[in-house]
C-alpha cells in the first residue's frame, strides 16, 4: 500500500473503506453462523476428549475440519476490513452470526422460537445496525 | 442438561483470548502492503491467528458440555473487552453510540439465552 500524505494517529480509512469494512464483517457473519453449525456438530463427537484429541480432531472430523475452513475464509475477509474499519465497531457486529444461527435452527432443524428468542433476535439487530450506522456515518475520532 | 463450571471457564477464557486476538489482527493487518514477505512474515497476524485458533479449541472443548444458551453470552464479554483493547491500542473512541450498541447486543444474547430451552 502506497503510504498516504498524511498519516492519521487513528488507523481509519475514507468513509466509502469504511462502510465496505462494515459490509464485509456482516456478510461474512453468514460464514460463521454456518461454521458454528459445522463445529457444534462435530464437537458433539467430542465431549471426553482432551486437548490434543480435540486438536486432532479438527483435522479429522468432516464437520469440524469444514467448519474451521468458513472460519479461515472469514479470517482473511476479516483482516482486510480490519486494516480499514475501527476495530471497536467491527468486532462486536460479529454478534449478527447469533441472529443466523437462530433463524437456520427454526427453519432447518425445527426448533422453537418463542417471545423471548424474537425479542434477543431484534434487540442484537438493533445494536448491530446502531454500531454499523455509527461506523460508517461518523469518524472515528470526530464523535464524542 | 445442566452446564458444569469448567465448561464457562473454557468459553470465558476463550473469548477473552479471542478479543486480544483481534488485536494482532488489526495491528497486523495495517502492515500489510504489496510485497508477500509483509504477508509471510508478518508476526502479528500469526500471533493473531494463533490466538484465534487457541481460544476456538477452547471453544470446542467448552461447547462439548453444556448448553449453548449458557455459553452463547460468555462469548460476548470479549465484545466489552475490545472496546477498552480498541482505546487502548488503536486510540479509537468509547463514544455513547458504541456502548449503546454493545450495550444492546449484550441485551439480546441474554435473551437468547433465555429463550434457550
Amino acid at each position: 500500500m502506497i503510504p498516504a500524505t498524511s498519516e492519521p494517529e487513528v488507523h481509519v480509512a475514507d468513509p466509502s473503506k469504511r462502510r465496505l469494512a462494515i459490509f464485509i464483517v456482516l456478510a461474512c457473519t453468514l460464514l460463521v453462523a454456518v461454521g458454528q453449525y459445522l463445529i457444534k456438530l462435530g464437537a458433539n463427537r467430542l465431549s471426553h476428549a482432551g486437548l490434543l484429541a480435540t486438536t486432532i480432531g479438527i483435522f479429522t472430523i468432516p464437520q469440524l475440519f469444514a467448519g474451521y475452513c468458513l472460519y479461515a475464509v472469514f479470517t482473511v475477509m476479516f483482516i482486510y476490513a480490519l486494516r480499514h474499519g475501527e476495530l471497536s465497531i467491527l468486532y462486536p457486529l460479529i454478534a449478527l452470526g447469533y441472529v443466523w444461527v437462530t433463524i437456520t435452527a427454526v427453519f432447518a432443524f425445527h426448533e422453537t422460537m418463542n417471545p423471548l428468542k424474537i425479542t434477543g433476535l431484534i434487540v442484537i439487530m438493533c445494536g448491530v445496525g446502531l454500531l454499523g450506522w455509527s461506523g460508517g456515518a461518523a469518524s472515528g475520532d470526530g464523535s464524542k | 442438561m445442566t452446564t458444569p463450571f469448567s465448561s464457562m471457564a473454557l468459553v470465558l477464557v476463550g473469548s477473552l483470548i479471542g478479543s486480544v486476538g483481534a488485536i494482532f489482527l488489526k495491528s497486523g493487518a495495517h502492515q500489510v502492503n504489496r510485497r508477500w514477505t509483509s504477508i509471510a512474515f508478518n508476526w502479528r497476524l500469526g500471533a493473531g491467528i494463533a490466538t484465534y485458533m487457541a481460544s476456538s479449541v477452547l471453544f470446542v472443548k467448552g461447547m462439548s458440555n453444556g448448553e449453548l444458551s449458557v455459553l452463547f453470552p460468555l462469548v460476548s464479554v470479549g465484545y466489552v473487552c475490545t472496546l477498552a483493547w480498541s482505546r487502548l491500542f488503536f486510540n479509537e473512541m468509547i463514544t455513547k453510540t458504541k456502548l449503546a450498541g454493545v450495550g444492546l447486543i449484550l441485551v439480546g444474547i441474554a435473551f437468547l439465552g433465555l429463550g434457550g430451552h
